[in-house]
């Protein structure tokens, strides 16, 4: 099923939760909402289930405009950030909820809804827990009932908000790599919401990051990390420094240094240069942008040097290679192999740099 | 290596391996002797004040034999009175259990304008002298209250009759359920009604299904607080009832009028009707409150 959002807002009195927000989904399609805690991604996704109503714009579920239906009428399989699987039901009952609550005319028999039951016990690896009350699992086990009940219903679409949130580590890896692979197995359209921005990449085929209820960019991962088409994608994804710089005639100038923007484009006046650690280079003096290295630190495989550039100081971070001889004090011209230039008044990020 | 790591991060790889110290001083610092005194303190004024009382009603109730005790149940008035309280209390708890669940349901699932001042009011009847509560029932319903003449009119009795008493029992007990209710919803939140809808189910479904069954504990237990005191409620009712013999006395009113009759073996022979029943209450109580803490450990933290 496909979906379409079109220029979705709400409101929350003053506050925007979501502005103006449009985003296609393809049909079969694992989608990341990526964003920091009050950026729209939760709201966004319980507007696509129906759980929130909007105040403008509209959701298409393949042709058809949902925005105005029932939650039981968009018949999405929604899995809640802490599970909500219902305390008093076993495993088996929590699965078959969603069967039950048919009408009498579309309801499957009971032994129908069993072998259901048992077929999605199987698919999320629990054949044996049937029987169990919620409080007697663990977390990892409650998630994977909390997706087989959402997908007994036989779903349109397959929202999760903060699938694995309340998992520690290890428990995370292993089910991000079991979700993709139900992904696969089923072919859902499936949109889930993460402020872990690993988990988005890895997991999503697309990410689309959202800001203070605002659309960043949509795009693959590569996009996203390669490609950020704001600088609060920028700062958000990955490591990064910035330098205020001046854009004058197609190029950035840096105090007494030029930069050729090549492909880049940007409008004369104030900018800010955004660079990542591991695309800072470091030459001998003269050559590039000036700079001296202030400190110098082992991490892992790589050396982190912090920079202060120009005549303003202004501090940078970059990732070297341990064997390069330098040390600190060392005064050192610098090369950027990839950066990106976005005007001063665009909006900035937040995120701590 | 790990001797210098001990020894820069003692307090994080050091304490496992050491043995565990000795357990901490009390942090009380009273001598045992004081904690007897204050121990016994307490005791005494539990027995003077409960137990004391709730003996005597049973020494005097039976001060006459196991058959005076019987007899007194022969009087046709006090039957009246255990059957009236009986009627009064179906009516008053069911009306509480529906007030109290849409109540609490509306308080902890839904943000609206108006909300805390509807918990304000929810505790009022505790606040609020009952007598004070029968008084502005008369005042409304009575002959010559607000309503009374169009009551006339359409020939409906409410003071001085089994509606009055139905309603100030109401007044009186409307909080006990809610009151259970209330926090318990409120942090049991509403995903499980949510993802319930999501589900297909609707409204009524995932009320009987979802949410009814995460709160039933606590409702038998805001049942049984609100059932007690229905059963023994005096004040309220004492004002609205009029004390007609063998039509609207309750238990606790009987009990008052066997008492100014010098009727002393009776008076406490029904008293321990109520008592008994009191003490049922409290031993469900008690047996719900031990079996299922867990799920009223919600209600019991305010």
């Amino acid at each position: 099923m496909e979906l379409k959002i079109r220029h979705v807002s709400k409101d929350y009195g003053t506050f925007a939760a979501l502005h103006d927000v449009s985003l296609d989904i393809r049909s079969g399609e694992l989608v990341a909402l990526l964003g920091p805690s009050g950026s729209g991604k939760t709201t966004l996704l319980r507007a696509i289930a129906g759980l929130e109503t909007i105040d403008e714009g509209q959701i298409f579920f393949g042709g058809t405009d949902a925005s105005r239906t029932s939650i039981q009428q968009r018949n999405v399989g929604f899995v809640f950030q802490h599970y909500a699987l219902f305390r008093h039901m076993k495993v088996a009952d929590n699965i078959a909820f969603g069967l039950r609550a048919r009408d009498r005319s579309r309801r499957p028999h009971e032994s129908e809804i069993a072998r259901k039951v048992k077929e999605l016990l199987e698919l999320v690896q629990l054949p044996e827990l049937g029987d169990r009350y919620p409080a007697q699992l663990s977390g990892g086990q409650r998630q994977r009932v909390a997706l087989a009940r959402a997908l007994a219903i036989e779903p349109q679409v397959l929202l999760l908000d903060e699938p694995f949130g309340a998992l520690d580590a290890q428990v995370r890896k292993d089910l991000r790599r079991w979700l993709r692979a139900i992904h696969e197995e089923t072919g859902h359209t499936t949109v889930f919401v993460t402020h872990d921005q690993e988990e988005a990449l890895e997991l999503a085929d697309r990410v689309a990051v959202l800001s203070k209820g605002e659309l960043q960019q949509i795009g693959t991962p590569d996009d996203i990390y390669d490609r950020p088409a704001t600088p609060f994608v920028y700062a958000f994804i990955g490591d990064s420094s910035f330098l205020p710089i001046e854009v004058r005639g197609g190029e950035a100038v840096l105090d007494r240094s030029v930069l050729p923007l090549g492909q880049l484009s940007a409008p004369d006046g104030q900018a800010r240069l955004h660079v990542r650690p591991q695309d800072v280079v470091l030459r001998p003096t003269g050559e590039g942008v000036s700079g001296r290295v202030t400190l110098l630190r082992r991490t892992g495989a790589f050396r982190r040097a912090d920079i202060e550039v120009g005549d303003a100081r202004r501090r940078i971070e970059a990732q070297l290679p341990p064997e390069l001889a330098i040390t600190e004090g060392d005064e050192v011209g610098l090369h950027f192999n990839r950066f990106a230039v976005f005007p001063s008044d665009a909006p900035h990020s937040t995120a701590p740099n | 290596m790990a001797a210098d790591i001990a020894l820069r991060f003692p307090a994080t790889t050091a304490p496992s391996r050491e043995t565990p110290p000795a357990p901490p001083p009390s942090a009380t610092t009273e001598t045992p002797a004081t904690r007897r005194v204050v121990i016994a303190i307490s005791l005494a004024f539990i027995a003077a004040v409960l137990i004391l009382p709730l003996a005597a009603v049973f020494t005097e109730a039976f001060r006459g034999g196991v058959s005076k005790y019987l007899e007194s149940f022969d009087d046709p008035d006090t039957w009246a009175a255990i059957k009236l309280t009986l009627l009064v209390t179906a009516i008053a708890v069911p009306l509480n259990v529906v007030f109290g669940l849409a109540a609490s349901w509306a308080i902890a699932k839904f943000d609206f304008r108006g909300k805390s001042v509807l918990v304000t009011l929810i505790d009022l009847p505790f606040s609020v002298s009952p007598v004070v509560s029968g008084m502005s029932y008369v005042l409304l319903f009575g002959a010559q209250g607000y309503l009374g003449h169009y009551l006339d009119t359409i020939n409906l009795q409410i003071i001085f009759a089994t509606p009055g008493l139905v309603l100030a029992t109401i007044f009186v007990t409307f909080p006990f359920v809610a009151r259970e209710l209330i926090p318990l919803m409120q942090e049991q939140g509403s995903s499980e009604e949510e993802a319930a809808l999501s589900l297909g189910a609707g409204g009524w479904r995932t009320f009987w299904s979802v949410t009814l069954p995460n709160v039933r504990w606590a409702l038998l237990y805001g049942v049984l607080l609100s059932n007690a005191r229905a059963m023994g409620e005096f004040g309220a009712v004492s004002v609205v009832s009029g004390h007609l013999r063998g039509l609207t006395n309750t238990i606790p009113l009987q009990v008052e009028i066997l008492y100014n009759d010098y009727n002393f073996v009776a008076a406490f022979a029904v008293a321990s009707v109520l008592a008994g029943l009191g003490l049922v209450t409290l031993a469900v109580k008690s047996a719900l409150e031990w079996r299922y803490a867990d799920q009223l450990a919600a209600g019991r933290r305010r």
